[in-house]
């Protein structure tokens, strides 16, 4: 009896999540085998069954599409390469501030960690909305600008990839200053002291001491900024321009522009392999939080 | 790490990065009250883009169903989010635990683009053979939206778990309880602060969400992220801007909710 409560336990969210989560991926990567076709669904059967011949037909053709088409390769690189400056800006942005939260006593660091919390559990896609009319050619800054005698012409800063940059920061702040806060509160002071008794300068001891030790905390948050933001769909197709090439936005255009499934399919199978190194890492984090 | 005052660098950086972080929620809320049809130019104090806003029947039909899934959403991913905690935290190892911790943490990451087409590719093949769901619509985008739910709520409560003393389940144990009542009478009041958060959190998560919805969704289930962001792809709209004012609201309210729940919960350990 006790042994079939603990299996229920156990059982129902995992055969959830093998259903809605694991399931799913491999739908992916059945129908990116699959060619498109006209019909309801827009795709071929990779295995068919006629006058008792068993026919298997694995179509790489798409795969093979994503090489010769020089737009797929340009989007990742060009995906892969923002969502890095971006993670890096978003790093040197986030690491001060979560410093300073965690110098500061107790009830004061409380209301602060809930400040900066604050904005992520608004809506994602009204706070990219409000760049919009901040940086647009006739918006706030421009405007300020040219107000002021500054500037004769608006500064195209909208549909940029200065603004993409601007969006990833932004959006994803909050989640690179929780996990490098929750690493530095746990700091032991007494090693600070030590590094300054044996002589090392704040500095010295801050490279050396605090920011080694906060290792953990900084791999977290620069794979919860950089792994989404890879992926990210919103933000350049409300920031960034025609000319600004990210994944997300080729993955939704073939999906929903297209129809394209199998090639969407593909597109997704490409993004996860190439996102397979950081999703580990981080796991490996994760899961040593999580168990511990 | 040493606490106590802030040094002015300290001060300089909160104040620059809380700049940054509020300066464009602020001049959206400034401009939802503008007379003005232009967004960025200021021509007086009105509330008439409330009145519009509660006027528009799809914004008002895409906030219900948006709030009906998010609910209904927020309640199912707080019961197999705990489930996946104990999981986790409590019971030891078991075959394919590792894999159990990887499928509740991957979706934390994971593009949304990637889950929408994959869920979606489900929903068809489902619908394919199956015969369910037949069609897509508020159903499928609720499951979805309970899937990677799940992995946030599980993230909140197991970190509750784990720094709960396990020996007080124990006594209660040893004094003869069965496991279920250990659970009921024991660890869930104590854990029920983080059970109020991680719904929270995913209430708003699911409120939140576009990119996944707009690929499970079928006719007939327009959700409100999904409603603005068709009005938002044809130009900036004051309207928007009153919208934005009342999620930010009724955010705030949220948050120091469930800011008071954990000051108590604080408070009452401090005397413990």
């Amino acid at each position: 009896m006790k042994k079939l409560g603990v299996r229920s336990v156990i059982a129902v969210p995992y055969i959830w999540l093998l259903m809605f989560f694991l399931v799913p991926f491999l739908i992916v990567f059945k129908i990116s085998f699959s060619e498109m076709q006209y019909s309801i669904p827009p795709y071929t059967d990779l295995v068919s069954w006629a006058d008792e011949v068993l026919t298997i037909n694995l179509n790489l053709g798409t795969y093979a599409y994503l090489i010769n088409d020089d737009l797929y390769i340009r989007a990742y690189m060009s995906s892969v390469r923002i969502a890095f400056f971006a993670t890096v800006c978003a790093l040197l942005v986030g690491y001060p501030i979560a410093y300073a939260i965690a110098r500061a006593d107790t009830a004061t660091r409380n209301a602060l960690l809930m400040l900066v919390m604050l904005p992520s559990w608004t809506s994602f896609l009204i706070r990219i909305y409000a760049w919009v009319g901040i940086l647009k050619n006739n918006g706030l800054i421009n405007n300020g600008l040219m107000g002021i005698g500054i500037i004769d012409e608006p500064i195209a800063m909208l549909n940029t990839e200065f603004a993409v940059y601007l969006g990833i920061v932004y959006a994803y702040l909050p989640f690179m200053v929780l996990p490098i806060y929750t690493n530095l509160v746990k700091l032991d002071n007494s090693l600070l002291e030590a590094s300054a008794d044996l002589g090392c300068s704040p500095f010295k001891t801050f490279m050396r001491v605090t920011l080694p030790l906060s290792k953990a905390g900084i791999i977290a948050g620069c794979m919860l900024v950089f792994i989404p933001s890879v992926g990210e769909f919103v933000i350049p197709e409300m920031l960034g321009g025609a000319e600004t090439l990210m994944i997300g936005k080729v993955l939704w255009q073939e999906f929903f522009n297209n129809r394209d499934w199998p090639v969407a399919s593909a597109v997704a199978i490409v993004m996860l392999l190439l996102l397979l190194v950081p999703i580990t890492f981080f796991h490996r984090y994760q899961a040593r939080e999580l168990e511990s | 790490m040493q606490t106590g005052k802030l040094s002015n660098w300290s001060k300089w950086f909160l104040s620059l990065g809380f700049f940054f972080l509020y300066a464009p929620i602020v001049i959206l809320v400034i401009f939802s009250f503008n007379k003005s049809e232009l967004v960025t130019v200021w021509a007086g104090f009105s509330f008439k883009w409330y009145g519009e806003l509660f006027r528009d029947p799809q914004m008002l039909g895409a906030a219900w169903i948006s709030l009906k899934i998010a609910v209904l959403a927020a309640s199912a991913a707080v019961v197999l989010g705990t489930m996946a905690s104990i999981v986790m935290v409590r019971m030891g190892a078991f075959k394919g635990k590792t894999a159990f911790t990887s499928m509740i943490t991957a979706p934390l990451v994971m593009p949304e683009v990637i889950t929408g087409l994959s869920l979606l590719l489900l929903f068809v093949a489902m619908g394919q053979t199956l015969g369910w769901p037949g069609q897509r619509g508020m159903l499928t985008i609720w499951i979805a939206h309970v899937t990677f739910c799940t992995a946030f709520v599980a993230v909140v409560i197991s970190s509750r778990l784990q720094e709960l003393d396990e020996s007080i389940e124990e006594a209660a144990q040893d004094l003869g309880a069965p496991p279920w009542k250990v659970f009921f009478l024991v660890t869930l009041p104590i854990i029920a602060p983080a059970l109020i958060s991680g719904w929270l959190l995913a209430f708003t998560l699911s409120l939140d969400d576009l990119v996944i919805a707009s690929f499970v969704s079928g006719p007939g289930a327009t959700t409100l992220p999904m409603q603005v962001f068709s009005s938002v792809r044809m130009g900036m709209s004051p309207q928007i801007n009153a919208l934005a004012t009342i999620i930010i609201g009724l955010a705030s309210v949220a948050v120091l909710i469930a800011w008071w729940f954990a000051r108590r919960e604080g408070m009452r350990s401090v005397k413990i």
